[in-house]
């Protein structure tokens, strides 16, 4: 990869990840790029889901968690002392592995973010920007009669593209998904990968899955993590056809993981 | 052995008698609990209802200046020893507030005295003279005696004399120690379980607190009495058998409760909720005070409920602090000796008068009422809370 010619929204520079003694992130480096889907994968436990949740400091939460090295959003470092985490989690959104609506309203799960970081008032406003967030993940015409109703009783797919738009709405420029279909039924699954293919117009948008299948078909890079290494990364069609890995090889076509 | 054609053998019907048996030990465990609950209340509802009527007999008062020297003079000899001293009393007084009645006679219907009130109710141990006996007997046909409804029992105090005792004060004093007391522990709990569940690093202190507060919450209730009154009332100098030293000591009582329930209520709330919400760039206030709390309010509401209802049965820490005197007087602020109403169902169980007897049972019968619509209140509250988006 080239990145002089191709614009990187993320760039991670040996990257060590530690929970506790246990080193789980081996110096990872990696470019993600910008209004590009990648796609991490690689067998349970390989550090592919830490790795994403270090790109947006979820990972703050845990209080063993100790990094090295360095990610730069747009030339910034994220883990500098300086950078305030809930600007940063704005910008970078994050869709998580089980559906996880609020137990309020569709209105209200959509209409809460903006409204904490101040983005438009309540009222006319906020009603726009609710429908147009939820247009963008393409569940408004399933919701737009039931605004006021609990985001929970949605089904499991509706309840991610809700999450989805809930994420949209905060309007980030990266979103992160955590195996955002593996709670989901295939027709749910085709729909959310459908809506990922029209936001990367928009959004940078980094997809852990467990799924290869998936990757091959909504991803345009995609890298392979193997205990805390990341073995292989290039775009997704090289991956798949033509690794340059023994070890990326062996996953992908089944023979291990 | 495996049959193929699905048809009940044996071994069906064991499983299925085994079945039965396991049914039947658990609903005459049920049964059980049951008959002592219902043995219960038929015994407190029949010795205690009683006490909600009083006797009355109607005499001639006689309002002139003897009586205002000698209140026994009040009424003629023969039925002196038939109407409450407690009334006779206040005879004098009564003529001082109204001094238009000096000088008059009239029939009027007096408090009795208890002896008189249990001979009516037909209770053994009424101790009532033979003499006296035929006396209410004979009043009695002529209609001068009769049982009216205890107004008394809600609207007085404590007093040596049953047929004068209510227990209205007692009252008064459960209602400012529980508020006291609500006001005390559950602002601190709620907040210490807050905070040690959502914001508290997990190092070796918090660890400490921690193991210190299940500690808490399980030992003897007369130790946090001693503790009220070495910090509230040696120290702090709180006055003694005030209803605020009673809050403040059931508040240390109730705080393990409620800070255990609190916590059991904020680790039930998914983290999943709480990871959406950090997601979407909210800060560790906002989360909390967002998304976990009102989610784990109900809970939050329930044990607080079970903490006070515990504390306002609570008499033992109470004893220590000086709550369990005779105390007629409802309290006029929370600095000001009061009592409870645990406290004044033990005073009166210690009584030695039949009449106190049913008063015991009556103010079982209140504290119960009261605990029951405190629950009933909570329920609806909580109740409420679970259904708004």
């Amino acid at each position: 990869m080239n990145s002089e010619t191709v614009e990187n929204t993320l760039t991670i520079r040996d990257l060590k990840l530690w929970y506790g003694d246990f080193e789980a992130l081996h110096g990872i480096n990696l470019d993600i790029q910008k209004g590009k889907v990648t796609a991490f994968i690689g067998p349970s436990g390989c550090g592919k889901s830490t790795f994403l949740r270090t790109l947006n400091r979820m990972n703050d939460r845990i209080p063993s968690c100790r990094i090295e090295g360095k990610i730069m959003l747009n030339g910034q470092d994220i883990y500098d002392p300086s950078v305030d985490v809930v600007q940063l989690r704005s910008y970078v959104g994050m869709v998580f592995q089980k559906p996880n609506p609020f137990p309020k309203s569709i209105y209200e799960n959509i209409a809460y973010a903006p409204r904490i970081h101040g983005m438009v008032k309540d009222g006319p406003e906020m009603d726009e920007l609710v429908e147009s967030a939820l247009r963008r993940a393409s569940i408004w015409d399933e919701v737009k009669d039931k605004l006021q109703q609990p985001g929970t009783a949605l089904s499991g797919g509706q309840q991610q593209r809700l999450c989805i738009a809930r994420t949209i709405a905060v309007k980030p420029k990266v979103i992160l998904m955590d195996e955002p279909c593996s709670a989901l039924d295939p027709i749910a699954t085709a729909k959310i990968e459908e809506l990922m293919d029209e936001l990367k117009e928009e959004y940078t948008i980094v997809i852990v899955t467990h799924n290869m299948q998936q990757a091959a078909r909504v991803s345009d890079y995609t890298a392979y993590f193997y205990l805390g290494d990341l073995i292989e990364y290039a775009d997704t069609h090289t991956i798949f056809t033509a690794p340059a890995n023994q070890k990326t090889e062996d996953y992908i076509t089944g023979r291990f993981g | 052995m495996t049959t193929e054609n699905f048809q009940a053998d044996a071994r069906k019907r064991k499983r299925d008698r085994a079945d039965k048996r396991f049914k039947f030990y658990g609903f005459a465990a049920i049964v059980f609990a049951l008959a002592f609950l219902v043995f219960f209340f038929i015994d407190i509802i029949s010795k205690g209802l009683p006490a909600f009527q009083q006797a009355e007999i109607q005499v001639e008062v006689h309002y002139n200046a003897a009586t205002m020297k000698n209140y026994n003079k009040a009424v003629d000899k023969k039925y002196k020893r038939l109407v409450s001293k407690t009334w006779l009393r206040l005879v004098p007084n009564q003529m001082r507030d109204k001094p238009e009645l000096i000088g008059e006679d009239r029939l009027e219907w007096v408090l009795a005295e208890n002896r008189v009130d249990q001979f009516l109710k037909g209770h053994e141990g009424h101790r009532l003279k033979s003499k006296h006996q035929k006396l209410v007997k004979q009043m009695l046909d002529e209609g001068k005696v009769r049982l009216v409804f205890n107004t008394g029992f809600f609207s007085k105090g404590d007093s040596k004399l049953p047929e004068n005792a209510g227990i209205l004060a007692s009252a008064i004093g459960s209602v400012l120690v529980l508020l006291l007391t609500m006001l005390f522990a559950v602002p601190i709990g709620v907040m210490t379980a807050i905070y040690l569940e959502e914001f508290a690093p997990d190092n070796r202190l918090t660890q400490i607190i921690e193991v210190n507060i299940n500690n808490l919450a399980a030992i003897p209730s007369i130790l946090y009495g001693l503790l009220g009154l070495a910090i509230f009332i040696n120290f702090m100098g709180v006055p003694r058998s005030s209803a605020l030293v009673g809050g403040l000591t059931l508040a240390l009582m109730t705080l393990p409760v409620i800070i255990i329930a609190a916590r059991a209520a904020l680790r039930a709330v998914p983290d999943s909720i709480r990871e959406a919400a950090y997601g979407l760039g909210a800060s560790n206030l906002q989360v909390v005070w967002h998304h976990v709390l009102p989610l784990a309010m109900p809970g939050i509401l329930t044990g607080s409920i079970i903490g006070l209802a515990q504390a306002m049965g609570e008499t033992a820490p109470l004893l220590i602090v000086g709550m369990m005197a005779y105390i007629p007087e409802a309290p006029g602020s929370i600095f000001e000796a009061t009592t409870v109403l645990p406290a004044q169902i033990y005073t009166w169980s210690s009584e030695s008068l039949r009449a106190f007897e049913e008063r015991t049972a009556a103010g079982i019968m209140v504290l119960l009422a009261v605990l029951l619509s405190l629950n009933a209140i909570a329920v609806k509250f909580r109740n409420r809370s679970e259904n708004t988006w």
